[in-house]
């Protein structure tokens, strides 16, 4: 009970049926208070379909989703007060400007008219819109509503974010300076929820679980998880054309090949070394010398190996 | 005082909306205008089965005789009894009754005159296409004692109250108030709602403590403005163009309009509930106006219509608007002769606007 007095989001058993398919299937989950923690997953993993839950936009058919210590299905309004929710979609008004934008959604939150100036031009200035303010959301950039989206969001200061793939639609620069954000905001105790499809983003989260298909796969640190990842990566120092690479990938035991530049990553299952074993032999048969180097796994293997485990 | 300030922040993001929206500002002036110019004519139908009263002051046998032949025409429809003249005009002001007819008390003399009028069909001229049916009557034949049928040509005067010249904008131009208002009130209110679905707006509304009546009360009240102004655009086209003056109070005449633009607005977001799309909103939004319009009396006398589809039209908050309309513009009615109408309104809008609330989720699914 200590722990969940802690988290910030305690998921028990939590699942969304739309009609016979499965979104979210009995997740258990904790996030802790203060915590920035990523959900990583492909399209359609239901990343999304959980955040939804969390802020009391879709009921759960099962389980019960407990955010900020309120039952988020039971009690939406109070959830709703005290978190911010940032959608997938740029989803503030395209013909109001930065400041109308700001002061609507400041408004709505509560906040009485003379403080929501001072918190208005105090955003403004944190999010680098100043020269913008008057500027309608429509007419401006990727990068710069993503900003406008995040100073909305925390208006009302929230003790939780709730950020859709945040940074989809965004150039690298902005992407960097919005994580910068996200860190300033979980310096000042915000626990924040991000969902992403980006490995580099994953690896800045303090914790990430991994959905797939709507199961929760993996879960744990970054560092964590690529330690204990059960299966070994292996680099192969050279291009081996497209023929070769098919022949590895269809090894039973490799659970995933990629090819960076010349490199070939491939990650093999630890099954006693056979299915190395498999690949020496491959490569000896086509003649090919280049050398196969044990390597750290990253995010991405981790990925790749969690979601293989399941059929 | 937190709800008032989110419902006046919705209401105000709304009009900021709309200020930008040209399209929507140019049908707000431009719809009024056009349907004044395009209504401006008379649509005349034959018509049967009209509320008449009976003013029978000689009660003899030919008065009987006369009355009964007049029914016989089934052109009226006599089911209210009425004995004095002061009764029959409140029943023509309250539009209870759309003919009246007096006989006077030496009836069975001035059929013997040629000189004289024998008896009188007074006509409400507020209402389209009554009028010339009505004229029919005044020239059917008068029996005599002796059973002689007279020609009754100069024998029955018919008079058309409250609108003597018998103009045609007169009766059409009230009615347009309630007709235009039908159009644009249900269009505009059935969109707000779905605009912000359709441009994926509505999941981070809906995700933030704005409660359900702030939202569509917020959404309410801008359109309530416009639909005054559009009143006002009407009246004033009614009066410059067609010279149709208002009778009754300007202050009651508002009042009327309120009512009924609230209970078009609560349609409208009734409408909005059911709609995915502003294109799936319109095409809900045309099909309550067609009813609407044929079924008010706006072009068909409400008497002449069957009974299933008198009905019906009870069902319409354009029925009860033109009754109060044509009563207070043309016939100086006071809205407190009105007040069934002004209930029938009430009820809607708030049957409406509940069923709305009660159908607007806060959430996806």
């Amino acid at each position: 009970m200590s722990s969940a007095a802690s988290a910030a989001i305690v998921a028990r058993g939590l699942t969304r049926r739309f009609g016979p398919r499965i979104a979210v299937d009995h997740v258990n989950l904790e996030v802790p208070s203060g915590f920035i923690y990523g959900f990583l997953g492909p399209n359609g993993s239901g990343k999304s379909t959980m955040l939804r839950m969390l802020c009391g936009l879709l009921r759960p058919s099962e389980g019960q989703a407990i955010v900020l210590g309120v039952d988020a299905a039971k009690e939406p309004e109070q959830v709703r007060r005290r978190l911010g929710y940032m959608t997938q979609k740029f989803s503030l008004w395209d013909d109001l400007t930065v400041r109308e934008n700001l002061r609507f959604m400041g408004s709505i939150f509560g906040l009485r008219p003379a403080p929501l100036q001072s918190r208005i031009e105090e955003l403004l200035a944190e999010y680098w819109l100043l020269d913008r303010a008057d500027q309608r959301a429509g007419t401006m950039s990727g990068g710069q509503r993503q900003r406008l989206a995040l100073a909305a969001a925390t208006i009302h200061r929230p003790e939780l974010l709730l950020l859709d793939e945040p940074t989809s639609a965004v150039d690298p620069q902005s992407r960097r300076d919005f994580w910068d954000r996200l860190f300033a905001l979980a310096n000042h105790g915000t626990t924040i929820l991000v969902s992403s499809h980006y490995m580099d983003e994953a690896e800045r989260c303090h914790r990430l679980a991994i959905l797939a298909d709507g199961r929760l796969v993996a879960e744990g640190t970054p560092q964590d998880l690529t330690a204990d990842i059960a299966a070994d990566v292996l680099r192969l120092d050279c291009d081996p054309g497209v023929e070769l690479r098919a022949r590895i990938a269809g090894i039973p035991g490799v659970l995933g090949v990629a090819q960076i530049g010349a490199q070939l990553r491939i990650i093999c299952a630890r099954d006693g070394g056979r299915c190395r074993a498999v690949l020496q032999d491959i490569l000896r048969e086509s003649g090919n010398l280049s050398v196969l180097e044990p390597i750290r796994a990253n995010l991405e293997d981790v990925f790749v190996v969690a979601t293989h485990s399941k059929p | 005082m937190n709800a008032w300030q989110r419902l006046r922040a919705v209401a105000w993001k709304e009009i900021t909306q709309l200020r930008r929206d040209r399209l929507t500002l140019g049908m707000i002036i431009g719809i009024p205008l056009m349907q004044m110019i395009l209504f401006g004519y008379a649509i005349n139908f034959d018509v049967r089965g009209l509320r008449a009263v009976v003013v029978d002051e000689a009660n003899t046998a030919a008065s009987r005789d006369y009355v009964a032949s007049l029914a016989a025409t089934q052109v009226v429809a006599m089911p209210l009894a009425v004995v004095s003249g002061a009764a029959a005009d409140a029943a023509l002001r309250t539009g209870a009754a759309s003919v009246a007819i007096i006989i006077p008390r030496d009836f069975d003399r001035r059929i013997q005159e040629t000189t004289r009028t024998a008896a009188q069909i007074i006509v409400d001229g507020a209402e389209p296409s009554i009028q010339s049916v009505v004229s029919v009557l005044a020239v059917m034949p008068v029996r005599t004692r002796h059973g002689d049928a007279v020609n009754s040509a100069r024998r029955v005067e018919v008079r058309t109250y409250y609108n003597p010249e018998r103009r045609t904008a007169v009766q059409i131009v009230p009615a347009l108030i309630g007709v235009i208002l039908s159009i644009t009130m249900v269009i505009f209110t059935a969109g707000a709602i779905v605009r912000e679905r359709e441009r994926g707006n509505l999941e981070l509304l809906i995700a933030t403590p704005v409660g359900r009546a702030e939202l569509l009360t917020g959404k309410f009240l801008p359109y309530v403005a416009i639909g005054l102004l559009q009143t006002t655009i009407v009246l004033l086209v009614g009066r410059w163009l067609f010279n149709v003056p208002i009778v009754g109070s300007v202050l009651q005449l508002y009042v009327a309009a309120l009512l009924f633009i609230a209970a078009t607005l609560s349609l409208g977001l009734l409408v909005s509930t059911y709609a995915q799309t502003q294109f799936q909103a319109f095409q809900l939004a045309f099909l309550t106006m067609l009813p609407s319009i044929l079924l008010s009396g706006f072009m068909f006398p409400f008497d002449g219509m069957p009974r299933f589809a008198q009905w019906l039209a009870e069902l319409v908050p354009l029925t009860h608007f033109n009754i109060l309309v044509r009563g207070i513009v043309v016939r100086g009615a006071d809205l407190a002769e009105l007040a069934p109408q002004l209930l029938k309104l009430s009820a809607f809008t708030l049957l409406m606007f509940t069923i709305a609330l009660l159908r607007f989720r806060k959430r996806l699914d």
